[in-house]
């Protein structure tokens, strides 16, 4: 069993953490190793499951196809995901759904720097699927909770401590970004709030 | 010359069962071996083992490797091949034996969950009833692509046990979205030979070459929760349970299609993305889905919620 390559967890992150993990890197020099961005909370991430509201699409391509979706949190916060030739289910889906619709969404984080410098953060999507407010309402508790594990153990490894238990991606991510950790833990915060918000609404209604 | 006694005890107490003859018997062979033609006490050790194999006309394997008594086991406990053991297992089910060489094949069972078992017919082994509970000393772990079985030898004692056991649930319980839905999934087409189902690849069998194969339904599924990733697979009932598509209509859609990945296709959009409990015995490193919820109403944020405000 140990020759049968293990497949990776799909992180689970707001837009607002997710847009922030400008920074990739490669475990070993083959050409073909997985590229991981690094979250900020102290975590690596190649592949990532995210529900959310699909706001618009738009074909951006110039010769062929090139598929532009926004799926937005319940922070407001957008993830922006792209597809093409490569990814001919995602893109079809992407030409075929009418915003706004829930969505979810299995990909791979990407990361391309603009003409002026800036490194922007987005989704090759491996698939989408529409799904139901049920789906959306589980995936942002579930998200909320494996985020605040993320800042539990960040706060835990934290180097800038006196005492703390030494963990390589958070120290990585303190190298990288020197987090306002505390804002990731208002993300979770805010989402929950905005969730619950949601379904007092619905019962009074 | 006390180490020659030693390993003479030892090799005396492997044969006790099978073979009449005396420590001093066996103390003198290796005495001959060692002190007359020099031959490293291992060697010595291994020669005369050997040789008392071929006397009694027994395999390496149908002997005790070490001194001493097996440690007792149940069956979630066996992790290794090649280990000896004792267990206290019920017979929870008897199989028809593919093979000659098989006396008898099934599944034991304790509180811990079940184990194949195999008695071979060389071994010369009472039978064993479906439902009765034995005490069986000197059992021989084995594994197969991940599984573990226990195998019965001529060595092995086995005596019925009156105590009744109730035989534990080796199933497994997994929530998680599901976010893969791997190749090989949707309508396949598996070997009819007796006892084979292999699935075919362009219509071979990696056994039985070109085959008419016979239509199935299955779904490969991955399972993931954030923290871990679980392999699904989803049997003909399964699939259609999850999916809505039954094996007429899927033989259908390929039909019209003519081409039966739109049969995957259709299943990906229906499932893909959603939140599962799944549960069902393992197998290897996939777990078999007997029972299937979807998990689809809201959940409530309130301890989350208590959380992320106390840290």
């Amino acid at each position: 069993m140990a020759a049968t390559p293990t497949r990776e967890v799909a992180q689970r992150v707001f837009a607002g953490e997710f847009n922030d993990a400008t920074y990739t890197f490669k475990e070993s020099d083959d050409d073909r190793a997985p590229v991981y961005v690094l979250l900020p909370t102290g975590e690596r991430a190649n592949r990532v499951f995210i529900v959310g509201t699909l706001t618009e699409t738009e074909d951006v391509g110039e010769d062929s196809e090139y598929w532009q979706g926004r799926v937005v949190d319940p922070n407001g916060d957008t993830f922006f995901m792209y597809a093409g030739q490569y990814q001919p289910d995602a893109a079809s889906m992407l030409r075929e759904l009418e915003p706004p619709a829930y969505v979810a969404v299995v990909g791979k984080p990407r990361t391309y720097e603009t003409d002026d410098g800036e490194v922007n953060v987005s989704v090759r999507p491996e698939s989408i699927t529409p799904v139901n407010e049920g789906t959306r309402d589980r995936w942002v508790v579930e998200t909320a909770e494996r985020t605040l594990e993320r800042v539990q153990a960040y706060r835990e490894a934290d180097p800038t401590q006196e005492e703390f238990a030494p963990d390589e991606y958070v120290r990585m991510a303190h190298e990288e970004y020197e987090p306002a950790i505390e804002n990731y833990r208002r993300l979770v915060v805010d989402a929950l709030e905005t969730l619950d918000e949601e379904s007092q609404s619905e019962a009074e209604a | 010359m006390t180490d020659l006694h030693t390993h003479a005890e030892e090799i005396h107490e492997q044969f006790a069962d099978q073979l009449d003859v005396s420590i001093d018997e066996i103390e003198e062979r290796l005495d001959t071996l060692v002190n007359e033609y020099q031959v490293p006490i291992s060697e010595a050790r291994r020669s005369v083992t050997n040789s008392y194999l071929d006397e009694a006309d027994l395999e390496r394997e149908d002997i005790r490797s070490g001194g001493g008594g097996n440690e007792t086991v149940q069956a979630a406990d066996v992790d290794a091949p090649e280990e000896w053991v004792d267990m206290t297992a019920k017979v929870v089910e008897l199989w028809d034996p593919r093979s000659d060489a098989v006396a008898q094949v099934g599944l034991l069972g304790d509180e811990t969950g079940t184990i194949k078992f195999t008695k071979w017919s060389k071994s010369d082994l009472p039978e064993l009833d479906e439902g009765k509970t034995y005490h069986l000393r000197n059992v021989v772990t084995d594994e197969y692509q991940g599984r573990f079985s226990v195998k019965l030898n001529r060595t092995t004692v086995i005596e019925e046990a009156d105590e009744e056991i109730e035989v534990g649930d080796d199933s497994l319980e997994v929530e998680g979205a599901l976010v893969d839905v791997q190749s090989g999934s949707g309508l396949i087409k598996r070997c009819p030979e007796d006892d084979c189902t292999r699935v075919l690849q362009n219509g071979r069998c990696s056994e039985h070459g070109e085959v008419e194969g016979e239509f199935d339904l299955r779904i490969k599924g991955v399972l993931d929760d954030g923290d871990d990733v679980t392999e699904v697979i989803f049997d003909q009932e399964a699939t259609e349970n999850l999916t809505g598509i039954a094996l007429e209509e899927a033989k259908d859609m390929a039909m019209d299609a003519l081409d039966t990945s739109v049969v995957a296709d259709e299943m990906r959009e229906k499932i893909l993305g959603r939140y599962y409990r799944v549960q069902g015995p393992t197998f290897g490193r996939y777990l078999l889905a007997d029972e299937v919820e979807v998990l689809e109403d809201a959940v409530d944020p309130e301890a989350a919620l208590i959380k992320a405000r106390s840290i």
